[in-house]
């Protein structure tokens, strides 16, 4: 059996590593290693856990088995996901994340010798305060991200869902949150522990019902953020440090990445978290859009423009994710830059339905990451290219942004498309897109309008090139 | 006069909430995606609160139902460890340069 002292110093050890895996991000020649010190961390909190109680008897057979149940399931998603879906993992990894914290919490608040928080019935202030804390975030973080999980899936309707009165009740429910944690800080009863768990899964659920699902970069990264939380929450009440370090590291990194997703947007966190955004505009635009004539082409016309090109950037958005293109359309790069024709990507922040969903996609379809660049990197080349192939994006290049300050979307940073000499612009319809909004590069002189799935247009592009 | 633990375990959790600021920031943008799936992993590290839960019961009581709460975040935990890290190291296995070995 390991001493306390001992133990604690290897669970310090555990949250430096995951510190070194986060850090091993910045670039993508050290991520790989980063990851090696995540999992190495993981390994020895587990192992030292093990040796700390030092019961090696029939509960620890029982506890391998759910331990090997758990990781071959784990596994075997890990190897069957299609890098499409990620965005849906990852919720439901988070779930899964806020799920375990409240089973914790539970097994802590049944059985608080096991843990050395006193008695039942008896358990001391600050661990039952930090056990309530991490139990409704945790609760939150599951229902919430189920909710992200089924809309992302496409099971749920990813139009926001609004009713009157939601945000009152919203605050009425974070109100008694924090009352009937009070009550049971107070009473200790295991009443008042159940009604915080189920009042909690309540509002996760309600949280994100209204929010739409282009937003879900940010639902998603917020979730990673409460998950952060709720393990924090747990780690105050185990008296863990590595549990305390990662749930900082993880809080904080949602934090950023909400952030980040926000910015892209130009619109505040709450204005995101109230939700609602696009489910008014949209019926309002149809109704007034006028007749606006749009040049429509075919593949050969875009094969002939590309090819007088030298130098073409594309733009790939969440259409891309949904018709699989990306596969095809590195296809038709590779085509393109055997004819001696520049080509680079660039990505929008928001592109996508999580932080980063672009570049994983283009990654699997082997694009190399140093022509894929970021929205700072690129926007000035656009006035030097002479093709701008948009594939799947939307609102992220329309000009309105920049240049009416009625439309919803005004002042978020956009891509520069329409400085290219040309633009094609792969679309199934002219519909508008999430915000709602036309996109005035429709109607632009030099867009070329490719009305078809993204994918099979792609293909017929490259037989014509 | 003593320092509640309390207060040592509040300074570590603060600073380390500078640490993920400074760190994550510094991440990439391309690699926000497996950023946020290795945190998912790391997160999981909570599967030390859900053994300690298992384990608790002697060998009459295995299953009691603080331990039956404990083992099942075990296997929750554990799917999302084994998925995390996996996941994220199949994602950043695709990360390459531009280079032509094929």
């Amino acid at each position: 059996m390991l001493s306390a002292n001992l133990s604690a110093i290897f669970y310090l050890i555990s949250g430096v590593l995951f510190i070194l895996a986060l850090r091993g991000l910045s670039s993508p020649e050290t991520s790989r290693q980063g990851n090696f010190f995540g999992i190495l961390g993981m390994i020895i909190a587990v192992v030292v856990t093990f040796f700390s109680i030092g019961n090696f008897s029939t509960g620890f057979a029982v506890v391998l088995i759910f331990l090997l149940i758990g990781g071959l399931i784990g596994a075997f998603i890990a190897y069957k996901i299609p890098m499409t879906a990620m965005p849906e993992l990852v919720a439901g990894f988070h779930s899964l994340v806020g799920l375990a914290a409240v089973f914790v919490a539970i097994a802590a608040f049944l059985n608080p010798e096991a843990f050395n928080l006193g008695s039942p019935g008896n358990i001391k202030l600050g661990s039952l305060i930090e056990m309530s804390i991490g139990a409704a975030v945790g609760a939150i973080t599951f229902s919430g991200s189920i909710i992200a999980f089924l809309k992302l899936q496409g099971i749920m309707s990813g139009s926001p869902i609004t009713f009157k009165g939601q945000h009152p009740l919203n605050a009425l429910i974070l109100i008694s949150i924090i009352v009937i944690t009070y009550l049971l800080c107070s009473t200790q009863s295991s009443n008042l522990f159940w009604i915080l768990l189920v009042i909690s899964f309540l509002i996760g659920f309600l949280l994100i019902i209204p929010i739409g699902g282009a937003d879900m970069p940010v639902v998603i990264s917020m979730l990673n953020s409460y998950s952060g939380w709720a393990a924090a929450g747990i780690g105050f009440t185990l008296e863990n440090t590595a549990l305390i370090i990662t749930g900082a590291l993880v809080g904080s990194s949602g934090a950023i990445l909400s952030y980040i997703m926000c910015k892209g947007m130009n619109r505040s966190f709450f204005n995101v978290i109230l939700g609602g955004f696009g489910a008014t505009e949209q019926s309002a635009s149809s109704q007034n859009r006028e007749q606006r004539p749009v040049k429509s082409g075919n593949a050969d016309d875009a094969a002939f423009l590309m090819k007088n090109a030298s130098s073409v950037i594309i733009v790939p958005g969440y259409g891309m994710a949904v018709a699989q293109a990306q596969h095809a359309l590195r296809e038709m790069v590779d085509t393109l830059k055997k004819n001696e024709i520049k080509v680079s990507y660039a990505i929008h922040p928001v592109a996508g339905r999580m932080p980063g969903h672009m570049n994983v996609l283009l990654a699997e379809a082997n694009v190399p990451y140093d022509e894929v660049f970021e929205l700072e990197e690129i926007n000035n080349d656009f006035a030097n290219a002479d093709v701008a192939f948009v594939i799947g994006a939307n609102d992220v290049t329309n000009p309105v942004a920049k240049t009416d300050p009625q439309s919803p979307i005004y002042g978020m940073p956009v891509l520069d498309v329409e400085k290219c000499k040309s633009v094609l612009f792969v679309k199934r319809s002219l519909s508008p897109g999430y915000a709602g909004i036309d996109n005035d590069l429709f109607y632009k002189e030099n867009t070329l309008m490719l009305f078809s799935d993204a994918k099979k247009m792609t293909e017929d592009i490259t037989k014509n090139l | 006069m003593e320092i509640d633990p309390l207060v040592f375990r509040l300074s570590i959790f603060i600073l380390s909430i500078f640490i993920g600021y400074y760190v994550v920031w510094s991440v990439t943008p391309s690699l926000h995606t497996p950023l946020m799936s290795v945190t998912n992993a790391i997160s999981s590290v909570i599967i030390v609160g859900a053994i300690i839960a298992g384990l608790a019961g002697n060998s009459d009581t295995i299953f009691n139902t603080s331990s039956i709460f404990g083992f099942l975040a075990i296997s929750l935990a554990a799917i999302n460890i084994f998925g995390g890290f996996l996941v994220t190291q199949r994602m950043l296995a695709m990360y390459k340069k531009k280079k032509k070995d094929k």
